[in-house]
Protein backbone atom coordinates (compact mmCIF):
# COMPACT_ATOMS: atom_id res chain seq x y z
CA UNK A 1 0.00 0.00 0.00
CA UNK A 2 2.53 2.44 0.91
CA UNK A 3 4.35 1.17 -1.98
CA UNK A 4 1.71 2.50 -4.34
CA UNK A 5 1.09 5.77 -2.77
CA UNK A 6 4.84 6.35 -3.01
CA UNK A 7 4.81 4.93 -7.02
CA UNK A 8 1.82 7.71 -7.43
CA UNK A 9 3.45 10.91 -5.28
CA UNK A 10 6.62 10.25 -7.13
CA UNK A 11 4.93 9.79 -10.69
CA UNK A 12 1.93 12.67 -10.24
CA UNK A 13 2.89 14.68 -13.27
CA UNK A 14 3.38 10.93 -15.16
CA UNK A 15 -0.32 10.17 -14.26
CA UNK A 16 -1.40 13.51 -14.97
CA UNK A 17 0.11 13.15 -18.50
CA UNK A 18 -1.57 9.43 -18.77
CA UNK A 19 -4.49 11.13 -17.92
CA UNK A 20 -4.96 14.14 -19.99
CA UNK A 21 -3.92 11.60 -23.12
CA UNK A 22 -6.47 9.30 -23.08
CA UNK A 23 -8.99 12.56 -23.23
CA UNK A 24 -6.78 13.88 -26.16
CA UNK A 25 -6.61 10.25 -27.52
CA UNK A 26 -10.55 9.71 -27.47
CA UNK A 27 -11.16 13.76 -28.51
CA UNK A 28 -8.58 13.40 -31.71
CA UNK A 29 -9.91 10.40 -33.03
CA UNK A 30 -13.94 10.97 -32.25
CA UNK A 31 -14.90 12.58 -35.49
CA UNK A 32 -13.17 10.16 -37.72
CA UNK A 33 -14.81 9.67 -40.92
CA UNK A 34 -15.07 5.71 -41.87
CA UNK A 35 -12.86 5.57 -45.02
CA UNK A 36 -10.39 6.45 -42.71
CA UNK A 37 -10.16 4.61 -40.15
CA UNK A 38 -7.71 1.59 -41.73
CA UNK A 39 -5.19 4.72 -42.74
CA UNK A 40 -5.59 5.63 -38.71
CA UNK A 41 -5.18 2.43 -36.96
CA UNK A 42 -2.15 2.02 -39.22
CA UNK A 43 -0.41 5.16 -38.26
CA UNK A 44 -1.47 5.20 -35.14
CA UNK A 45 0.10 1.83 -35.03
CA UNK A 46 3.33 3.21 -36.48
CA UNK A 47 3.20 6.02 -33.69
CA UNK A 48 3.33 3.13 -30.78
CA UNK A 49 6.39 2.12 -32.30
CA UNK A 50 8.02 4.70 -29.96
CA UNK A 51 9.35 1.89 -27.74
CA UNK A 52 11.90 1.59 -29.90
CA UNK A 53 13.46 4.82 -27.98
CA UNK A 54 13.27 1.86 -24.56
CA UNK A 55 15.00 -0.35 -27.10
CA UNK A 56 17.77 2.27 -27.61
CA UNK A 57 18.13 2.61 -23.87
CA UNK A 58 18.88 -0.69 -23.24
CA UNK A 59 20.90 -1.62 -26.01
CA UNK A 60 23.03 1.99 -25.25
CA UNK A 61 23.52 0.75 -21.78
CA UNK A 62 24.22 -2.89 -22.64
CA UNK A 63 26.38 -4.82 -20.02
CA UNK A 64 26.34 -8.14 -21.01
CA UNK A 65 25.90 -9.77 -23.79
CA UNK A 66 22.50 -11.44 -23.24
CA UNK A 67 21.30 -7.71 -22.51
CA UNK A 68 23.07 -6.70 -26.50
CA UNK A 69 21.63 -9.30 -28.11
CA UNK A 70 18.32 -8.36 -27.06
CA UNK A 71 18.31 -4.93 -27.46
CA UNK A 72 19.28 -5.45 -30.62
CA UNK A 73 16.73 -7.58 -31.65
CA UNK A 74 14.20 -5.07 -30.14
CA UNK A 75 15.90 -2.17 -32.18
CA UNK A 76 15.27 -4.27 -35.00
CA UNK A 77 11.63 -5.06 -34.22
CA UNK A 78 10.75 -1.56 -33.20
CA UNK A 79 12.22 -0.15 -36.65
CA UNK A 80 10.34 -2.60 -38.54
CA UNK A 81 6.91 -1.15 -36.53
CA UNK A 82 7.94 2.73 -36.90
CA UNK A 83 9.19 2.87 -40.83
CA UNK A 84 6.65 0.12 -41.64
CA UNK A 85 3.90 1.26 -40.29
CA UNK A 86 4.44 4.84 -41.62
CA UNK A 87 5.62 3.60 -45.30
CA UNK A 88 2.64 1.84 -45.25
CA UNK A 89 0.42 4.39 -43.94
CA UNK A 90 1.65 6.80 -46.56
CA UNK A 91 0.86 4.37 -49.60
CA UNK A 92 -2.47 4.03 -48.26
CA UNK A 93 -3.40 7.99 -48.05
CA UNK A 94 -1.27 8.12 -51.32
CA UNK A 95 -3.78 6.38 -53.05
CA UNK A 96 -6.59 8.79 -51.84
CA UNK A 97 -4.52 12.01 -52.78
CA UNK A 98 -4.34 10.67 -56.56
CA UNK A 99 -7.74 10.39 -57.42
CA UNK A 100 -8.92 13.17 -55.29
CA UNK A 101 -7.29 15.65 -58.35
CA UNK B 1 -0.99 8.57 6.68
CA UNK B 2 0.81 11.54 8.36
CA UNK B 3 4.17 9.77 8.61
CA UNK B 4 7.26 11.86 6.51
CA UNK B 5 8.61 9.50 3.97
CA UNK B 6 11.71 11.29 3.01
CA UNK B 7 12.91 10.62 -0.78
CA UNK B 8 15.93 12.30 -1.82
CA UNK B 9 16.32 13.46 -5.50
CA UNK B 10 18.86 15.18 -6.47
CA UNK B 11 18.61 16.85 -9.63
CA UNK B 12 21.41 17.15 -11.94
CA UNK B 13 21.52 17.46 -15.71
CA UNK B 14 23.11 18.63 -18.79
CA UNK B 15 22.25 20.96 -21.18
CA UNK B 16 22.12 18.06 -23.17
CA UNK B 17 19.25 16.56 -21.27
CA UNK B 18 17.41 20.00 -21.53
CA UNK B 19 18.08 19.93 -24.70
CA UNK B 20 16.74 15.89 -24.99
CA UNK B 21 13.76 16.90 -23.33
CA UNK B 22 12.64 19.58 -25.52
CA UNK B 23 12.51 17.20 -28.54
CA UNK B 24 10.66 15.30 -26.57
CA UNK B 25 8.24 17.75 -26.11
CA UNK B 26 8.26 18.81 -30.23
CA UNK B 27 7.98 14.59 -30.95
CA UNK B 28 4.93 14.60 -28.27
CA UNK B 29 3.38 17.59 -30.39
CA UNK B 30 3.78 16.14 -33.85
CA UNK B 31 2.63 13.13 -32.65
CA UNK B 32 -0.85 14.75 -31.40
CA UNK B 33 -1.02 17.05 -34.54
CA UNK B 34 -0.52 13.76 -36.74
CA UNK B 35 -2.95 11.71 -35.54
CA UNK B 36 -5.31 14.93 -35.29
CA UNK B 37 -4.31 15.67 -39.67
CA UNK B 38 -4.73 11.68 -40.24
CA UNK B 39 -8.44 11.52 -39.17
CA UNK B 40 -9.26 14.39 -41.67
CA UNK B 41 -9.04 12.98 -45.73
CA UNK B 42 -7.48 16.40 -46.56
CA UNK B 43 -4.55 16.64 -44.52
CA UNK B 44 -4.13 12.86 -43.94
CA UNK B 45 -1.14 12.68 -45.72
CA UNK B 46 0.62 15.50 -44.33
CA UNK B 47 -0.13 14.33 -40.39
CA UNK B 48 1.41 10.88 -40.84
CA UNK B 49 4.65 12.70 -42.09
CA UNK B 50 4.45 14.97 -39.31
CA UNK B 51 4.00 12.31 -36.91
CA UNK B 52 7.11 10.08 -38.68
CA UNK B 53 9.30 13.64 -38.43
CA UNK B 54 8.27 13.58 -34.89
CA UNK B 55 9.25 9.81 -34.16
CA UNK B 56 12.48 10.46 -36.75
CA UNK B 57 13.50 13.50 -33.61
CA UNK B 58 12.93 11.29 -31.10
CA UNK B 59 15.27 8.57 -31.74
CA UNK B 60 17.88 10.73 -33.58
CA UNK B 61 18.04 12.93 -30.25
CA UNK B 62 17.63 9.68 -27.74
CA UNK B 63 20.83 8.52 -29.68
CA UNK B 64 22.84 11.65 -29.36
CA UNK B 65 21.48 13.16 -25.84
CA UNK B 66 20.41 10.42 -23.42
CA UNK B 67 22.20 9.79 -20.57
CA UNK B 68 21.92 6.99 -17.42
CA UNK B 69 24.05 7.74 -14.63
CA UNK B 70 25.90 10.11 -16.67
CA UNK B 71 26.59 7.41 -19.40
CA UNK B 72 26.05 8.24 -22.72
CA UNK B 73 24.37 5.81 -25.15
CA UNK B 74 27.30 2.95 -26.43
CA UNK B 75 26.98 0.97 -28.75
CA UNK B 76 26.32 3.34 -31.16
CA UNK B 77 27.37 1.55 -34.43
CA UNK B 78 25.61 -1.45 -33.31
CA UNK B 79 21.91 0.46 -33.08
CA UNK B 80 22.47 2.39 -36.08
CA UNK B 81 23.29 -1.07 -37.65
CA UNK B 82 19.79 -2.42 -35.86
CA UNK B 83 17.76 0.69 -37.11
CA UNK B 84 19.63 0.72 -40.66
CA UNK B 85 17.75 -3.17 -40.96
CA UNK B 86 14.77 -2.85 -39.51
CA UNK B 87 14.16 0.17 -41.95
CA UNK B 88 15.35 -1.75 -44.75
CA UNK B 89 13.08 -4.87 -44.20
CA UNK B 90 10.16 -2.64 -43.24
CA UNK B 91 10.33 -0.47 -46.01
CA UNK B 92 10.63 -3.61 -48.46
CA UNK B 93 7.63 -5.37 -46.88
CA UNK B 94 5.55 -2.16 -46.78
CA UNK B 95 6.33 -1.09 -50.53
CA UNK B 96 5.62 -4.99 -52.12
CA UNK B 97 2.70 -5.96 -50.22
CA UNK B 98 -0.64 -5.97 -51.78
CA UNK B 99 -3.00 -3.95 -50.88
CA UNK B 100 -5.66 -6.62 -49.75
CA UNK B 101 -3.15 -7.87 -47.81
CA UNK B 102 -3.08 -4.22 -45.60
CA UNK B 103 -4.85 -5.58 -42.28
CA UNK B 104 -2.66 -8.63 -41.65
CA UNK B 105 0.37 -6.32 -42.30
CA UNK B 106 -0.68 -4.07 -39.92
CA UNK B 107 -1.20 -6.97 -37.61
CA UNK B 108 2.13 -7.91 -38.22
CA UNK B 109 3.71 -4.47 -37.48
CA UNK B 110 1.96 -4.30 -34.59
CA UNK B 111 3.05 -7.71 -33.06
CA UNK B 112 7.03 -6.56 -33.86
CA UNK B 113 5.98 -3.49 -31.67
CA UNK B 114 4.79 -5.81 -28.97
CA UNK B 115 8.03 -8.02 -29.06
CA UNK B 116 10.05 -5.65 -28.60
CA UNK B 117 7.96 -3.88 -25.31
CA UNK B 118 8.07 -7.77 -24.13
CA UNK B 119 12.26 -7.94 -24.95
CA UNK B 120 13.00 -4.25 -23.11
CA UNK B 121 11.05 -5.41 -19.96
CA UNK B 122 13.02 -8.76 -20.12
CA UNK B 123 16.20 -7.01 -19.76
CA UNK B 124 15.22 -4.27 -17.34
CA UNK B 125 13.87 -6.59 -15.08
CA UNK B 126 17.28 -7.38 -13.42
CA UNK B 127 17.95 -3.82 -13.22
CA UNK B 128 15.35 -2.61 -10.80
CA UNK B 129 16.42 0.00 -8.28
CA UNK B 130 17.79 -1.81 -5.56
CA UNK B 131 16.99 0.95 -3.00
CA UNK B 132 13.37 0.31 -4.13
CA UNK B 133 13.34 -3.11 -3.30
CA UNK B 134 15.80 -2.54 -0.04
CA UNK B 135 12.84 -0.50 1.22
CA UNK B 136 9.45 -2.03 -0.41
CA UNK B 137 10.98 -5.56 -1.56
CA UNK B 138 9.59 -6.48 -4.96
CA UNK B 139 6.30 -4.70 -3.79
CA UNK B 140 7.08 -1.35 -5.96
CA UNK B 141 6.08 0.41 -9.37
CA UNK B 142 9.03 -0.53 -11.21
CA UNK B 143 8.36 -3.96 -10.90
CA UNK B 144 4.56 -3.70 -11.67
CA UNK B 145 5.38 -1.67 -14.68
CA UNK B 146 8.16 -3.85 -15.60
CA UNK B 147 5.65 -7.27 -15.99
CA UNK B 148 2.57 -5.55 -17.48
CA UNK B 149 4.76 -4.43 -20.47
CA UNK B 150 6.11 -7.77 -20.27
CA UNK B 151 2.86 -9.38 -20.35
CA UNK B 152 0.69 -6.97 -22.38
CA UNK B 153 3.72 -6.72 -25.21
CA UNK B 154 3.95 -10.51 -25.33
CA UNK B 155 0.00 -11.22 -25.51
CA UNK B 156 0.17 -8.22 -28.35
CA UNK B 157 3.35 -10.01 -29.91
CA UNK B 158 1.41 -13.41 -29.99
CA UNK B 159 -2.24 -12.15 -30.44
CA UNK B 160 -0.89 -10.17 -33.22
CA UNK B 161 0.70 -13.03 -35.40
CA UNK B 162 -2.48 -15.46 -34.52
CA UNK B 163 -4.25 -12.49 -36.43
CA UNK B 164 -1.94 -11.65 -39.29
CA UNK B 165 -2.15 -15.76 -39.94
CA UNK B 166 -5.77 -15.90 -39.59
CA UNK B 167 -5.90 -13.30 -42.16
CA UNK B 168 -3.49 -14.46 -44.62
CA UNK B 169 -5.54 -17.71 -44.82
CA UNK B 170 -2.58 -20.11 -42.71
CA UNK B 171 -3.97 -20.82 -39.50
CA UNK B 172 -7.94 -21.56 -39.34
CA UNK B 173 -10.47 -21.09 -36.14
CA UNK B 174 -10.88 -23.26 -33.52
CA UNK B 175 -14.06 -23.17 -31.84
CA UNK B 176 -14.33 -24.71 -28.48
CA UNK B 177 -16.28 -23.97 -25.58
CA UNK B 178 -12.99 -25.55 -23.46
CA UNK B 179 -10.61 -22.77 -25.09
CA UNK B 180 -13.14 -20.04 -23.32
CA UNK B 181 -12.60 -21.86 -20.12
CA UNK B 182 -8.91 -21.95 -20.78
CA UNK B 183 -8.65 -18.55 -21.70
CA UNK B 184 -9.82 -17.52 -18.10
CA UNK B 185 -8.03 -20.03 -16.75
CA UNK B 186 -4.94 -18.30 -18.42
CA UNK B 187 -5.94 -15.01 -17.54
CA UNK B 188 -6.12 -15.91 -13.61
CA UNK B 189 -2.73 -17.44 -14.21
CA UNK B 190 -1.30 -14.33 -15.49
CA UNK B 191 -2.52 -11.88 -12.75
CA UNK B 192 -2.09 -14.35 -10.12
CA UNK B 193 1.72 -14.89 -11.23
CA UNK B 194 2.17 -11.31 -11.56
CA UNK B 195 0.79 -11.11 -7.67
CA UNK B 196 2.99 -13.74 -6.66
CA UNK B 197 6.69 -11.92 -8.36
CA UNK B 198 5.35 -9.27 -6.28
CA UNK B 199 4.72 -10.55 -3.20
CA UNK B 200 8.28 -12.01 -2.97
CA UNK B 201 9.83 -9.43 -0.78
CA UNK B 202 13.59 -8.44 -0.58
CA UNK B 203 14.95 -10.83 -3.05
CA UNK B 204 17.59 -10.06 -5.56
CA UNK B 205 16.34 -9.90 -9.47
CA UNK B 206 18.59 -11.49 -10.82
CA UNK B 207 17.88 -14.50 -8.85
CA UNK B 208 14.44 -14.78 -10.17
CA UNK B 209 14.83 -13.52 -13.32
CA UNK B 210 13.71 -17.07 -14.71
CA UNK B 211 10.40 -15.93 -13.35
CA UNK B 212 9.50 -13.66 -16.11
CA UNK B 213 10.49 -16.31 -18.52
CA UNK B 214 7.97 -18.28 -17.23
CA UNK B 215 5.24 -15.12 -17.32
CA UNK B 216 6.61 -14.66 -20.93
CA UNK B 217 5.80 -18.20 -21.95
CA UNK B 218 2.09 -18.16 -20.62
CA UNK B 219 1.85 -14.66 -21.40
CA UNK B 220 2.73 -15.50 -25.13
CA UNK B 221 0.63 -18.85 -24.82
CA UNK B 222 -2.59 -16.52 -23.75
CA UNK B 223 -2.31 -14.65 -26.53
CA UNK B 224 -2.50 -17.51 -29.07
CA UNK B 225 -5.58 -18.56 -27.21
CA UNK B 226 -7.44 -14.82 -27.09
CA UNK B 227 -7.43 -14.57 -30.60
CA UNK B 228 -7.50 -18.23 -31.81
CA UNK B 229 -11.46 -18.56 -31.38
CA UNK B 230 -12.32 -15.29 -32.54
CA UNK B 231 -13.67 -15.31 -36.17
CA UNK B 232 -11.55 -14.40 -39.36
CA UNK B 233 -14.83 -11.32 -39.35
CA UNK B 234 -13.63 -9.94 -36.49
CA UNK B 235 -10.37 -10.10 -36.41
CA UNK B 236 -10.18 -5.65 -37.86
CA UNK B 237 -11.67 -5.46 -34.03
CA UNK B 238 -9.07 -7.81 -32.70
CA UNK B 239 -5.78 -6.12 -34.27
CA UNK B 240 -7.06 -2.46 -33.41
CA UNK B 241 -7.59 -3.92 -29.86
CA UNK B 242 -4.51 -5.63 -29.60
CA UNK B 243 -3.16 -2.08 -31.40
CA UNK B 244 -3.94 -0.35 -28.47
CA UNK B 245 -2.69 -3.13 -25.95
CA UNK B 246 0.85 -2.07 -27.45
CA UNK B 247 0.12 1.02 -27.40
CA UNK B 248 -0.14 0.52 -23.43
CA UNK B 249 2.99 -1.41 -23.35
CA UNK B 250 4.42 1.01 -24.75
CA UNK B 251 3.53 3.87 -22.20
CA UNK B 252 4.32 1.33 -19.77
CA UNK B 253 7.90 1.66 -21.02
CA UNK B 254 7.55 5.60 -20.27
CA UNK B 255 7.24 4.83 -16.33
CA UNK B 256 9.76 2.84 -16.13
CA UNK B 257 12.37 5.04 -17.91
CA UNK B 258 10.71 8.58 -16.76
CA UNK B 259 10.43 9.41 -20.87
CA UNK B 260 7.57 11.46 -21.50
CA UNK B 261 7.39 10.54 -25.54
CA UNK B 262 6.84 7.05 -24.65
CA UNK B 263 4.25 8.31 -22.41
CA UNK B 264 2.10 10.38 -24.51
CA UNK B 265 2.82 8.44 -27.53
CA UNK B 266 1.89 5.01 -26.25
CA UNK B 267 -1.08 6.76 -24.34
CA UNK B 268 -2.57 8.19 -27.49
CA UNK B 269 -2.11 5.12 -28.84
CA UNK B 270 -3.91 2.82 -26.51
CA UNK B 271 -6.95 5.40 -25.94
CA UNK B 272 -7.75 6.20 -29.73
CA UNK B 273 -6.81 2.36 -31.10
CA UNK B 274 -9.84 1.50 -27.94
CA UNK B 275 -11.97 4.39 -29.37
CA UNK B 276 -11.54 3.22 -32.67
CA UNK B 277 -12.08 -0.41 -31.45
CA UNK B 278 -15.65 0.88 -30.43
CA UNK B 279 -16.31 2.44 -33.48
CA UNK B 280 -15.69 -0.38 -35.41
CA UNK B 281 -17.82 -2.70 -33.12
CA UNK B 282 -20.58 -0.10 -33.82
CA UNK B 283 -20.75 -0.66 -37.51
CA UNK B 284 -21.25 -4.29 -36.77
CA UNK B 285 -23.59 -3.42 -34.15
CA UNK B 286 -22.08 -5.49 -31.59
CA UNK B 287 -20.27 -5.43 -28.23
CA UNK B 288 -16.53 -6.04 -27.77
CA UNK B 289 -17.61 -8.53 -24.93
CA UNK B 290 -20.04 -10.21 -28.16
CA UNK B 291 -16.92 -10.25 -30.28
CA UNK B 292 -14.09 -11.09 -27.52
CA UNK B 293 -16.45 -14.06 -26.33
CA UNK B 294 -17.88 -14.77 -29.64
CA UNK B 295 -21.51 -15.29 -30.62
CA UNK B 296 -20.51 -15.96 -34.54
CA UNK B 297 -20.72 -19.31 -35.55
CA UNK B 298 -21.62 -20.82 -32.04
CA UNK B 299 -24.73 -22.43 -32.54
CA UNK B 300 -24.90 -23.21 -36.24
CA UNK B 301 -28.33 -21.15 -36.89
CA UNK B 302 -30.65 -23.60 -38.49
CA UNK B 303 -33.84 -23.04 -37.12
CA UNK B 304 -34.49 -20.30 -39.95
CA UNK B 305 -34.73 -22.57 -43.28
CA UNK B 306 -34.09 -20.82 -46.11
CA UNK B 307 -37.11 -20.23 -48.66
CA UNK B 308 -37.81 -20.59 -52.26
CA UNK B 309 -35.22 -21.32 -55.17
CA UNK B 310 -32.87 -19.76 -56.42
CA UNK B 311 -32.94 -17.86 -60.26
CA UNK B 312 -29.95 -17.95 -61.66
CA UNK B 313 -28.38 -15.58 -64.77
CA UNK B 314 -26.57 -15.80 -67.89
CA UNK B 315 -23.91 -13.41 -68.59
CA UNK B 316 -25.29 -12.09 -71.82
CA UNK B 317 -28.75 -11.15 -69.80
CA UNK B 318 -26.42 -9.55 -67.09
CA UNK B 319 -25.27 -7.17 -69.80
CA UNK B 320 -28.31 -6.33 -71.46
CA UNK B 321 -29.98 -5.65 -68.05
CA UNK B 322 -26.49 -3.21 -66.82
CA UNK B 323 -26.65 -1.80 -70.13
CA UNK B 324 -29.82 -0.83 -70.19
CA UNK B 325 -30.39 0.47 -67.27
CA UNK B 326 -30.30 4.18 -66.15
CA UNK B 327 -28.88 3.65 -62.40
CA UNK B 328 -26.58 0.98 -61.45
CA UNK B 329 -25.38 0.58 -57.93
CA UNK B 330 -21.93 -1.85 -57.25
CA UNK B 331 -21.77 -2.82 -53.22
CA UNK B 332 -18.59 -4.62 -53.72
CA UNK B 333 -17.44 -6.78 -50.71
CA UNK B 334 -14.30 -8.68 -50.25
CA UNK B 335 -14.89 -11.26 -52.94
CA UNK B 336 -13.93 -8.55 -55.57
CA UNK B 337 -11.11 -7.62 -53.33
CA UNK B 338 -9.75 -11.25 -53.16
CA UNK B 339 -10.74 -11.74 -56.80
CA UNK B 340 -8.31 -8.46 -57.74
CA UNK B 341 -11.12 -7.35 -59.70
CA UNK B 342 -11.36 -4.00 -58.69
CA UNK B 343 -9.67 -2.50 -62.10
CA UNK B 344 -12.23 -4.21 -64.22
CA UNK B 345 -15.06 -3.05 -61.89
CA UNK B 346 -13.92 0.39 -63.02
CA UNK B 347 -13.28 -0.70 -66.47
CA UNK B 348 -17.21 -1.67 -66.38
CA UNK B 349 -18.47 1.06 -64.79
CA UNK B 350 -16.36 3.21 -67.40
CA UNK B 351 -18.19 1.82 -69.98
CA UNK B 352 -21.46 1.96 -68.80
CA UNK B 353 -21.46 5.49 -67.78
CA UNK B 354 -19.94 5.87 -71.52
CA UNK B 355 -23.42 4.05 -72.52
CA UNK B 356 -25.52 6.58 -70.39
CA UNK B 357 -26.15 4.55 -66.96
CA UNK B 358 -25.94 6.21 -63.39
CA UNK B 359 -22.99 4.12 -61.74
CA UNK B 360 -22.56 4.20 -58.05
CA UNK B 361 -20.86 2.20 -55.34
CA UNK B 362 -22.21 1.52 -51.63
CA UNK B 363 -19.75 0.89 -49.58
CA UNK B 364 -20.57 -0.63 -46.11
CA UNK B 365 -18.71 0.39 -42.97
CA UNK B 366 -16.86 -2.90 -42.96
CA UNK B 367 -17.16 -4.08 -46.08
CA UNK B 368 -13.46 -5.29 -46.87
CA UNK B 369 -11.42 -6.94 -44.11
CA UNK B 370 -11.14 -3.66 -42.14
CA UNK B 371 -13.01 -0.22 -41.74
CA UNK B 372 -12.54 1.80 -44.55
CA UNK B 373 -10.37 -0.94 -46.41
CA UNK B 374 -12.93 -1.10 -49.45
CA UNK B 375 -12.28 2.56 -49.57
CA UNK B 376 -8.95 2.08 -49.85
CA UNK B 377 -8.92 -1.27 -52.44
CA UNK B 378 -11.56 1.11 -54.69
CA UNK B 379 -8.63 4.09 -54.60
CA UNK B 380 -6.33 1.93 -56.04
CA UNK B 381 -8.15 1.02 -58.88
CA UNK B 382 -8.88 4.85 -59.65
CA UNK B 383 -12.18 4.76 -58.46
CA UNK B 384 -13.13 8.72 -58.24
CA UNK B 385 -14.13 9.33 -55.02
CA UNK B 386 -17.75 11.27 -55.11
CA UNK B 387 -18.95 8.06 -56.61
CA UNK B 388 -19.00 6.20 -53.30
CA UNK B 389 -22.18 6.41 -51.25
CA UNK B 390 -21.84 5.71 -47.35
CA UNK B 391 -24.82 3.45 -46.32
CA UNK B 392 -27.13 6.03 -45.20
CA UNK B 393 -27.09 7.70 -48.45
CA UNK B 394 -26.91 4.45 -50.30
CA UNK B 395 -30.49 3.42 -48.80
CA UNK B 396 -32.02 6.67 -49.23
CA UNK B 397 -31.68 6.24 -53.36
CA UNK B 398 -32.08 2.46 -52.94
CA UNK B 399 -35.55 2.66 -54.19
CA UNK B 400 -34.31 4.10 -57.15
CA UNK B 401 -31.72 1.63 -58.14
CA UNK B 402 -32.42 -0.61 -61.09
CA UNK B 403 -29.63 -2.73 -60.81
CA UNK B 404 -27.78 -3.50 -57.73
CA UNK B 405 -24.89 -5.21 -58.23
CA UNK B 406 -22.99 -7.46 -55.33
CA UNK B 407 -19.94 -8.51 -55.87
CA UNK B 408 -18.23 -10.54 -53.50
CA UNK B 409 -20.30 -9.47 -50.41
CA UNK B 410 -23.01 -11.32 -48.57
CA UNK B 411 -23.32 -10.56 -44.81
CA UNK B 412 -23.40 -6.85 -45.43
CA UNK B 413 -26.73 -7.39 -47.90
CA UNK B 414 -28.15 -10.30 -45.75
CA UNK B 415 -31.93 -8.74 -44.78
CA UNK B 416 -31.60 -10.87 -41.82
CA UNK B 417 -29.87 -8.53 -39.83
CA UNK B 418 -33.26 -6.76 -39.74
CA UNK B 419 -35.89 -9.39 -39.57
CA UNK B 420 -34.64 -12.05 -37.65
CA UNK B 421 -33.93 -10.93 -33.97
CA UNK B 422 -32.33 -14.78 -33.19
CA UNK B 423 -29.31 -14.19 -36.29
CA UNK B 424 -26.04 -13.49 -35.10
CA UNK B 425 -25.59 -10.52 -37.24
CA UNK B 426 -28.88 -9.29 -36.04
CA UNK B 427 -29.17 -5.74 -35.45
CA UNK B 428 -26.23 -5.01 -37.59
CA UNK B 429 -27.56 -2.18 -40.10
CA UNK B 430 -27.05 -3.71 -44.09
CA UNK B 431 -27.43 -2.00 -47.52
CA UNK B 432 -31.23 -2.77 -48.05
CA UNK B 433 -30.74 -3.48 -51.48
CA UNK B 434 -33.93 -5.88 -51.51
CA UNK B 435 -35.83 -2.26 -52.11
CA UNK B 436 -33.64 -2.07 -55.58
CA UNK B 437 -35.72 -2.84 -58.73
CA UNK B 438 -33.74 -5.73 -59.77
CA UNK B 439 -30.08 -7.47 -57.67
CA UNK B 440 -27.63 -9.42 -59.44
CA UNK B 441 -24.98 -11.17 -56.80
CA UNK B 442 -22.09 -12.51 -57.96
CA UNK B 443 -20.67 -14.96 -55.94
CA UNK B 444 -18.65 -17.86 -56.39
CA UNK B 445 -20.80 -20.50 -54.98
CA UNK B 446 -23.87 -21.03 -52.15
CA UNK B 447 -21.40 -20.63 -49.91
CA UNK B 448 -22.22 -18.87 -46.74
CA UNK B 449 -20.55 -15.19 -45.51
CA UNK B 450 -17.45 -14.58 -43.31
CA UNK B 451 -20.85 -14.73 -40.47
CA UNK B 452 -21.62 -18.39 -41.56
CA UNK B 453 -25.41 -17.92 -42.56
CA UNK B 454 -27.78 -18.52 -44.70
CA UNK B 455 -28.44 -15.40 -46.62
CA UNK B 456 -32.43 -14.66 -47.62
CA UNK B 457 -31.95 -12.20 -50.12
CA UNK B 458 -30.55 -14.79 -52.61
CA UNK B 459 -34.14 -16.35 -52.61
CA UNK B 460 -36.08 -13.15 -53.29
CA UNK B 461 -37.86 -12.98 -56.71
CA UNK B 462 -35.91 -9.94 -57.56
CA UNK B 463 -32.66 -11.49 -57.38
CA UNK B 464 -30.67 -13.42 -59.58
CA UNK B 465 -27.51 -15.43 -59.19
CA UNK B 466 -24.51 -15.08 -61.40
CA UNK B 467 -22.03 -17.99 -60.15
CA UNK B 468 -18.26 -17.58 -60.74
CA UNK B 469 -14.95 -15.84 -59.84
CA UNK B 470 -16.14 -12.10 -60.23
CA UNK B 471 -12.47 -11.19 -62.35
CA UNK B 472 -13.99 -14.06 -64.62
CA UNK B 473 -17.77 -12.64 -64.68
CA UNK B 474 -16.93 -9.06 -64.53
CA UNK B 475 -14.38 -9.72 -67.76
CA UNK B 476 -17.16 -11.44 -70.02
CA UNK B 477 -19.58 -8.85 -69.33
CA UNK B 478 -17.22 -6.65 -70.08
CA UNK B 479 -16.98 -8.42 -73.78
CA UNK B 480 -20.45 -8.96 -74.16
CA UNK B 481 -21.38 -5.08 -73.42
CA UNK B 482 -18.57 -4.60 -75.71
CA UNK B 483 -19.83 -6.66 -78.91
CA UNK B 484 -23.25 -4.99 -78.36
Amino acid sequence: MESILEFIYVHREMIFIVILSIFLGVEVISNVPSVLHTPLMSGANAIHGVVIIGAIIVMGHAGTTLSLVFGFLAVVLGTLNVVGGFVVTDRMLGMFKKKQK
Amino acid sequence: MSELIKFREIIEFTLGDSVLEITYIISSILFIIGLKMLSRPDTARRGNIWAAVGMALAIVSTIIFHQQDGEPIGNVGLILAAIAIGTLIGTLIARRVQMTAMPQLVSFFNGMGGAAAALISLMEFPHISQELITRHGMLNGQVLVILLALMIGSVSFSGSMIAFGKLDGRIGDIRSGALRVVNIILLVLLVGFIVYIMSLGQVNPHEVAYLTYILLAVSLIYGISFVMPIGGADMPVVISLLNSFTGVAAAMGGFLYDNQVMLTGGILVGSAGTILTILMCKAMNRSLTNVIIGAFGGAPAGAVGPGGHIKEISISDAAVLLNYSPRVLIIPGYGLAVAQAQMLCHELDKMLERNGVDVKYAIHPVAGRMPGHMNVLLAEADIPYDKLLESEEANEQMEDVDVAVIIGANDVVNPAAEEDPSSPIAGMPILQVYNAKNVIVMKRGMGKGYAGIENNLFFEDNTSMLFGNAKDSLQQIINEIKNM
